[in-house]
């Protein structure tokens, strides 16, 4: 026991990739047989995450969820700031610029609505909530944007563990809602051509969420909503850390 | 080669990081003003300017993608260190943000879709190419 435990401890990283590379499996396995596919598996392992993180927390009495158990502190690395700011800024390798175009004007009005009026209402929802700092308000604000734009801002502007997690929880049960509504709500807002589905990509953002929405919707419709979910993110994180959050700070002084 | 493609990544992530601290400082804030936005600009132009100039190669793009690739994994693993206890403190506002969130974005996609005016549903559409498929058309001169 000993001896297995040295060696996780001793390989953190390599433990990290394994531990996360089963959770990811069985949530695949989640999302496949108890959900038939309506909601992404990605979705599920990051619920997942934070679930293992609340007993980590529990069992530790610490402050970094899982990462405080000797045999996972890998997972640390592997979450930490430096590689996930390199695995985002890969993702936009996979922006076509020409692609862009297609969506023009309608695309990038609902790009800009879609990351400023989510922010809004996260802010005032927190502020509700008691919050009064111009850093947590701007990381919940940003969270309710995507489950990145939240802890890459707060990481970005210095928030704390509890308000990152708060944002990681609140984009992420915004993409289940997108998953599981679209279809519900498809007929009503008239999700039936590929202009709306454009403009449904660049308001709701997470890329899980409008694909997983849009395919339970209408198979037809996901490349037009991914096309323009996939500027979300990287415009969430440009904006979210510099314009929105100067402006929560004249508004509190602070 | 798959080095050229991360060293790429790496060069993107260093130069958006150090910009986005600059850039904090200049406007008085201890802060990274926008540090990812601003790599992933870099990492666009610079795909750009590589497929012009023929330089985008196969192992270039393994070592960019690899890493693209691995953004959920990380994600998760991001997930599973958070201070979860001290937030479930906080849990309604999950809920009440989330949902209010995507029910104010669901009516502004029915709103701009008013606004703009109608066009081609999807099935009208394939409607019309099967039909346009189906009839030959003399368009160049040649039975099609």
């Amino acid at each position: 026991m000993t001896m297995i435990s040295h060696v996780l401890a001793a390989n953190s990283l390599i433990t990290a990739f394994a531990a996360v590379g089963i959770l990811m499996w069985i949530s695949g396995a989640i999302s496949k047989y108890l959900t038939f596919g309506r909601i992404h598996g990605s979705a599920i392992a990051i619920m997942l995450g934070l679930l293992l993180a609340f007993f980590g927390g529990i069992a530790t009495g610490g402050e970094k969820g899982v990462a405080d158990l000797p045999a996972l502190t890998g997972i640390g690395l592997m979450g930490g700031a430096m590689l996930r700011d390199f695995a985002i800024v890969a993702t936009a390798f996979e922006v076509d610029v020409v692609h862009a175009r297609k969506a023009g004007l309608i695309g990038a009005v609902a790009l800009g609505l879609g990351t400023v009026v989510p922010f809004i209402l996260g802010v005032f929802v927190a502020a509700v909530f008691g919050y009064t700092d111009a850093i947590s308000l701007t990381t919940i604000g940003a969270g309710a944007v995507t489950y990145i734009v939240g802890p890459v801002t707060g990481a970005a502007i210095g928030a704390s563990s509890p308000v990152i997690a708060l944002s990681i929880a609140t984009g992420v049960f915004k993409a289940v809602i997108v998953m599981i509504g679209t279809p519900f709500v498809a007929k009503m807002i008239g999700l039936n051509n590929p202009r709306s589905a454009m403009v449904f990509g660049g308001l709701m953002g997470t890329v899980s969420g409008v694909s997983g929405g849009l395919a339970a919707t209408d198979r037809r419709l996901v490349p037009y909503g991914a096309l323009t979910a996939t500027f979300h993110t990287g415009l969430g994180c440009l904006v979210a850390p510099s314009i929105l959050y100067f402006a929560v700070r004249a508004i509190t002084g602070g | 080669m798959t080095i050229s493609g991360v060293a790429l990544l790496a060069i993107c992530t260093l130069l958006g990081g150090l910009l986005g601290d600059l850039l904090g400082v200049a406007l008085g804030v201890r802060a990274n003003v926008g540090g990812v936005g601003i790599a992933m600009m870099f990492l666009i132009a610079a795909r750009l300017w590589l497929v012009r100039h023929k330089l985008l190669s196969h192992g270039l793009k393994t070592g960019v993608e690899f890493w693209g690739s691995f953004y959920i994994p990380i994600v998760v693993a991001m997930a599973a260190q958070q201070n979860v206890v001290a937030a479930a403190k906080g849990g309604p506002i999950v809920i009440i943000a989330g949902a209010g969130a995507v029910a104010v974005c669901f009516a502004m996609v029915a709103l701009i879709g008013k606004l703009s005016g109608r066009v081609e549903t999807m099935d009208e559409i394939e409607a019309r190419e099967a039909l346009e498929a189906s009839v030959p058309h003399f368009k160049s001169g040649r039975v099609a």
